[in-house]
């Protein structure tokens, strides 16, 4: 049976950060039990629903994952309250991932003592950025120092598995500030990084900037610099790329949950705006937290929109999601336009094929969307 | 109600755009009281939507207006001829003024007199009419009649003082133009027992009636029933409905001579009533045809492609309809590598080429994409084969040509005399050989320049505009081909002919035109995943050379479950931007990149 995986989004943050576009609220009180004291019994309710949904489909949990918003601004015996709540009504594989995302300022020992002893198997924090203008431009509260020292916490919780998150292509950002934050990145011994070029969502705070001109961009190419030196930064210290923003130590120090979306598989998004994915069925939750809660109390579903992917759109998102994996695409997925394309690619220096499968080069995870336009022809 | 041929005045009004032309019309229309006030509005002769808004008139019209002499209390009977007054139809002006006796010479008084209005001036004399200069929108502040009266004087060998002022707009004047009218203007002879005669100076095609024919009688009756013949064409046809407009159509039972109107027989095809082309008679008709009939060659020529493939079959039938209005659309199939395909159309002028294209956009709903205009040139090869090329990729291998001609205009150019310096550079920049030059009053001088028209074709006149703040005016005829040492300057792109990009120029001006043109794709083109060398050729010689270099980023960073419909909707969304490009080879080239040649005058 295909693996199912849980995301409980968590919708709530200390503060919004200018170039942040999800789901999520910074104040404590929301009506209608939207708040953050009652996330936690809404999620179960969510989890009750979910239960009887699937019916005979219910499976245990692979992947447990928890994001946001902020999990960590949740007291930790909530987020082990809501995972104790999915075990008891799915239960969990053997050598299941449970990750919880965290912001540096948010957690400290004692909570991720406690969440290891819980039974969660991994931590992944939002470090950022290490110059501190930087972090500053990103609305980021946390000292540079802040990360590296969460992760020796998590280390000293037992987390085998500790992940950053990292931005490059921030305004200001010079290519020596992310040559430092690659290096204290590094420093800290993560066995997983995420390195994610900044992406200007329209909306956000940090877009008006832009567009009023206080805030300039990095060109294109610095941005493939960035990421060029990110890359190669990575893997001389071990850690390989398996998919194009992400780097682990090993096979078992990927994040499973993360490599679920990129196979297909199934998963249920709890908790406000959050997204499922079940055999070819997508929907998403309403967005508000007291909406959301309002739904559940009333016994209603909280989803707000469905979409049934045709064969078409499954096709085109397999490539566009496997392309992008280490592992490669199964060639077999491919159109005769699109196996065209892949041989022309190949030729370029985007792909490599071997063995019926396609995998991106250097080049080609830079330029993964115009490869993906490409091999979906 | 019929006059006599006495008193019968036909006349047309001659004026440079913005003149007040449709004005004036509109003003002698309602003194007249040919047109109930009520249904009055502006411009009333220029019924296609596009002279209204362009303000320019593409198709004659031909009103029938009735006017009490205040002198002799006789009632006579006006046609006025309103004609196009643009250089593409010089020819479809001349048969109108062929129609009439007198011209109103229509000068904005604070313009002056334009090269368009020179022209026309010079046809109307050619064709032997009694002209009546007037100054218009003499109520403007800006107005300079003095100056302006000189030079209009200076023109017509008139003296100053009996140039009429007038107002278009609040109708000053315009009474004495009537009585001139009257006065002046002969009135039309021919003899009514001749073999009828009548000739065409416009056609429009009605989808339901057919061909209506806009004709002036010249000898003779033509009645309803009548069989006729057009003598150039061979073709016979019967009157099914004859008349006039008043302006709308008013049907007869004949037309006599010296009277203008429309003529309806059910032939569905404009070419087989042409412009210029003699009616009489099938049976006892007149032997000589009426002179100045030619027929009239498309002189400008350039690709038209529809943007959505699919829409071929449906241009075809766009084209058509356009050509049963239309006698001067020349148009056949064109299928080009990077464009794939669509029709090679050869028209009149650039004016023209704009109408066409926009009608075709406007009126058929056609998304089309131009290639850069081009004239025709013929190639004589070494084994002495003639042939004419009008689309640059059709030229013959370099190595087989013995020579090749091409089309010379003859252009007048009118302009404040401070521009005289700067228009002679461009002239001499365009391969223009000085041919003459006079002051029409001491502030204004008149150029003469012989030029080939590909210059002019290109971007002459918006950089004579630009030269001289548009004070300056253009206009020219062609006066036939001449040898030129001319070369075909290729576009390639990653390595491959363009054949749409392809463009015969004068040696000498190859090897900067080619510099500036890849210059200007390197700008258009936008950066692919590889780089895309850019090169201009002559043969098989490199002469410039640029490089879109590839870019090297294009991804999004974050793909998790909430991102991924929406990350495959704008990648879908992202790949029909890409249809809109056209894929030569292997480039991605936005449609303005096969303009880029059109703005290569920005850079010099």
């Amino acid at each position: 049976m295909t693996p199912l995986g849980l995301y409980v989004h968590v919708p709530f943050c200390a503060a919004r950060c200018g170039y942040c576009d999800f789901n999520t609220y910074t104040a404590a009180e929301l009506p209608g039990g939207g708040d953050q004291a009652a996330f936690a019994t809404v999620a179960l309710q969510e989890l009750d629903h979910a239960a009887v949904t699937l019916g005979a489909d219910a499976r245990p949990a692979a992947t447990v994952f928890f994001g946001g918003g902020t999990p960590t601004l949740l007291p930790p015996e909530e987020l082990v309250a809501i995972l104790e709540g999915i075990r008891q009504r799915f239960g969990l594989e053997p050598g299941a991932e449970v990750t919880t995302e965290a912001n540096p300022e948010s957690v400290g020992p004692r909570a991720l003592e406690l969440l290891r002893a819980s039974g969660f198997t991994r931590v992944s924090i939002g470090m950022q950025h290490a110059a501190p203008h930087v972090l500053d431009t990103l609305d980021r509260v946390h000292t540079p120092g802040r990360a590296g020292a969460a992760v020796a916490e998590a280390r000293a919780a037992g987390f085998e598995h500790v992940s950053l998150d990292l931005i490059y292509g921030a305004p200001g950002e010079s290519a020596d500030d992310w040559a430092l934050t690659l290096d204290t990145a590094l420093a800290a011994g993560p066995d997983h990084v995420s390195a994610y070029g900044l992406e200007v969502e329209p909306g956000t705070a940090l877009a008006a900037r832009v567009r009023r001109g206080e805030l300039g961009l990095p060109d294109g190419d610095a941005m493939a610099d960035r990421q060029a030196e990110a890359d190669a930064a990575f893997s001389a210290a071990g850690l390989h790329w398996y998919e194009v923003a992400n780097h682990a130590a090993s096979p078992r120090a990927r994040c499973h949950h993360n490599l679920g979306y990129w196979r297909s598989h199934d998963w249920w998004g709890v908790g406000p705006g959050a997204h499922s994915h079940l055999a070819g069925e997508r929907w998403w939750n309403v967005r508000h937290p007291s909406a959301y809660a309002r739904r559940l109390a009333a016994g209603r579903s909280p989803a707000a929109g469905r979409e049934l992917l045709d064969a078409t759109s499954r096709r085109f998102e397999r490539i566009m999601l496997e392309v992008r994996l280490a592992e490669g695409l199964d060639t077999a997925l491919l159109s005769p336009a699109g196996v065209r394309a892949a041989e022309r690619l190949e030729r370029d220096g985007a792909l490599e094929l071997s063995g019926g499968r396609a995998v991106l080069t250097l080049h080609g995870r830079l330029t993964a969307d115009a490869v993906v336009r490409q091999l979906t022809d | 109600m019929a006059v006599d041929q006495s008193r019968i005045r036909n006349f047309s009004i001659i004026a440079h755009i913005d003149h007040g032309k449709s004005t004036l019309a509109d003003r002698i229309l309602e003194m007249t009281q040919t047109v109930d006030p009520r249904q009055m509005r502006e411009q009333l002769l220029d019924s296609m939507e596009l002279e209204r808004e362009r303000g320019i008139t593409i198709k004659s019209q031909a009103v029938r207006v009735f006017y009490e002499s205040k002198v002799d209390g006789e009632t006579y009977q006006f046609h006025l001829i309103d004609t196009p007054g643009h250089v593409d139809f010089t020819y479809e002006v001349s048969r109108s003024l062929a129609a009439c006796e007198g011209a109103l010479l229509v000068v904005d008084a604070s313009q002056g007199v334009e090269a368009q209005t020179l022209a026309n001036t010079y046809l109307a004399v050619d064709a032997g009419l009694e002209l009546i200069p007037c100054l218009n929108k003499i109520d403007l502040p800006g107005a300079e009649p003095e100056r302006v009266a000189a030079e209009v004087a200076e023109l017509l060998g008139e003296d100053p003082d009996a140039i009429k002022r007038i107002s278009g707009k609040t109708g000053m004047g315009v009474d004495e133009v009537l009585e001139l009218l009257v006065e002046k203007v002969p009135p039309p002879g021919g003899d009514p027992d001749a073999p009828p005669r009548a000739v065409i100076f416009d056609s429009e095609f009605d989808q339901y009636r057919g061909v209506i024919a806009y004709i002036r009688v010249v000898d003779g009756t033509f009645a309803k029933g009548d069989a006729i013949r057009a003598m150039a064409a061979g073709t016979e046809a019967e009157i099914d409905d004859i008349g006039f407009f008043t302006p709308a159509m008013t049907p007869v039972e004949t037309l006599t001579p010296g009277e203008v109107g429309y003529l309806i027989t059910g032939v569905k095809d404009v070419t087989r009533l042409r412009v210029g082309d003699t009616l009489t008679l099938k049976r006892n008709g007149a032997t000589e045809a009426l002179p100045g009939y030619r027929e009239v060659r498309p002189m400008v020529f350039c690709g038209l492609f529809p943007l959505d493939t699919d829409r071929y079959p449906d241009m075809r039938d766009a084209l058509e309809k356009l050509s049963l209005n239309d006698a001067a659309l020349f148009w056949e199939p064109e299928t080009s590598d990077a464009l794939g395909f669509g029709f090679r159309c050869g028209f009149l002028g650039l004016l023209h080429m704009d109408i066409v294209r926009e009608r075709l956009e406007r009126e058929y709903d056609l998304d089309l994409m131009a290639t850069m205009p081009s004239v025709g040139f013929e190639v004589t090869l070494t084994d002495g084969t003639e042939m004419d090329v009008h689309n640059p990729s059709d030229f013959p291998d370099p190595a087989s040509v013995q020579e090749v001609r091409e089309p010379m205009v003859k252009a007048s150019i009118l302009t404040p005399k401070e521009y005289v310096g700067t228009i002679m550079e461009l002239c001499q920049d365009k391969r223009g050989e000085h041919a003459g030059m006079h002051y029409l009053s001491a502030e204004r001088v008149q150029l003469e320049y012989v030029l080939p028209l590909a210059e002019i074709v290109l971007d002459f006149f918006d950089q004579l505009k630009s030269r001289t703040k548009g004070y300056a005016s253009l206009d020219y005829e062609p006066i036939g081909l001449k040898a030129s040492d001319l070369v075909k300057l290729d576009v390639l792109l990653g390595g491959d002919v363009v054949d749409a990009l392809s463009m015969l120029v004068h040696k000498d001006k190859a090897y900067p035109l080619g510099r500036t043109l890849t210059e200007k794709l390197r700008e258009k083109i936008p950066r692919q995943q590889y780089d895309v060398p850019i090169q201009a050729a002559i043969g098989a010689h490199i002469i410039a050379r640029e490089t879109v270099k590839a870019f090297r980023k294009d991804v999004t960073a974050k793909c998790y479950g909430g991102d991924i419909s929406r990350k495959r909707k704008l990648l879908e969304r992202q790949k029909e931007g890409k249809k809109r490009m056209k894929q030569v080879g292997r480039v991605e080239v936005p449609q303005e990149a096969f303009l880029a040649v059109l703005e290569l005058g920005d850079s010099r």
